[in-house]
């Protein structure tokens, strides 16, 4: 521990407090009392399914071609999510199973 | 009354509880590894819940650990917990209308609106007959308990778990690559869906990977925006 109990403590209100900003700035600027205007109802509709896909890359960034299994895991078990889940559309089942790949080509496969 | 909205709350409950089973696994896993890694930097137990529940910030938490390791400097832990949680921003403008109207729990939902229960919440609606209230405060203090929990037993027991977790926090990956699919189903969703993940791209390509979120946040936006009648066009929903 490098920094004494108060400088920790700060610290960690410093980053909860940058942290809260970024999540209640929205809902401070456009409270539920005042109708939104249709440029936010717009956003609110098609931001979802873009950060979902903002979150998918994010999640895969560190996985690069260069990388020592040069990303294949990674490509075989969204694959297999992406097959598994149009086949028997139920998300457990489609989450638990890419895991269990992903799993198991890095623990034995390219182990 | 009071036992009404007690049986209200549980059924909710029960509802939302299956849809939190994917971050159960990625948090406990990552939330252990987060005390466990703590614990090493000389933060004890204390210390590493602390953070978890009061900042509650995943990734950032993870940053945060090499400001806990240098000279005191709260104004760049602000800034830096800005930057890195500014994805949040959007969160919440997609999120105004599904939370308006739940009352008091609404600041409680808002503080605790991580990746994992946007993801959810904004890719769920709660069953028939299910209270809307209950069940979005169900989802999100299911995963807030669960980073927190996934803390406490890594920053006071150390790696417990005895089996080989390898790979075990693609899960959430696998979470995200699912709900997206399950925002694809509506045909609406898929311009903003492919938008999405090709500016994240675009970003990644120019910014690389540590860098990536505000740009891609930027050319994300800025798409939309140019887009917008198309977008609406390919969309058809009036506006």
């Amino acid at each position: 521990m490098q920094l004494t109990a108060v400088e920790t403590l700060i610290t960690i209100l410093a980053i909860a407090l940058g942290t809260m900003i970024t999540r209640f700035t929205p809902f401070i600027l456009f409270p539920e009392s005042k109708e939104p205007s249709k440029t936010i109802v717009y956003l609110g509709k098609v931001l979802p399914p873009a950060m979902m896909g903002l979150l998918v890359v994010y999640c895969l960034k560190g996985f690069s071609i260069e990388s020592a299994t040069h990303g294949i895991p990674e490509a075989l078990a969204i694959g297999f999510i992406i097959v598994l889940h149009k086949w028997k559309n139920n998300v457990l089942l489609s989450i638990g199973g890419g895991t269990l790949l992903y799993m198991v080509l890095l623990q034995i496969v390219f182990a | 009354m009071k036992e009404r909205k007690q049986k209200e709350f549980v059924k909710a409950f029960k509802a939302a509880f299956p849809n939190t089973i994917p971050v159960l696994t990625g948090f406990i896993v990552l939330g252990m590894a987060y005390g466990v890694l703590m614990n090493t930097k000389g933060y004890g137990v204390v210390w590493a819940v602390l953070m978890s529940a009061i900042a509650f910030c995943g990734s950032m938490q993870f940053v945060a650990i090499t400001l806990l390791t240098a000279a005191f400097d709260p104004l760049q832990a602000f800034l830096l917990s800005l930057m890195v949680n500014a994805r949040h921003l959007f969160y919440g403008i997609a999120m105004l209308e599904k939370y308006k109207g739940l009352g008091k729990i609404r600041p409680f939902l808002i503080y605790v609106l991580c990746d994992e229960t946007f993801s959810i919440s904004s890719s769920v609606e709660p069953p028939e007959g299910i209270s809307r209230k209950y069940f979005y405060f169900s989802i999100s203090f299911l995963d807030y308990s669960y980073w927190v929990i996934g803390t406490f037993i890594g920053g006071l027991l150390g790696n417990v778990v005895t089996f080989n977790t390898t790979g075990l926090d693609f899960v959430l990956t696998a979470l995200f690559v699912v709900l997206f699919l399950e925002q694809w189903k509506e045909r609406q969703n898929r311009v903003s869906g492919l938008i999405g993940i090709g500016g994240t791209i675009l970003s990644l390509v120019f910014f690389g990977p540590n860098n990536l979120v505000i740009p891609a946040m930027i050319i994300i936006l800025t798409i939309l925006m140019i887009g917008r009648n198309k977008v609406c066009n390919l969309q058809q929903w009036k506006h």
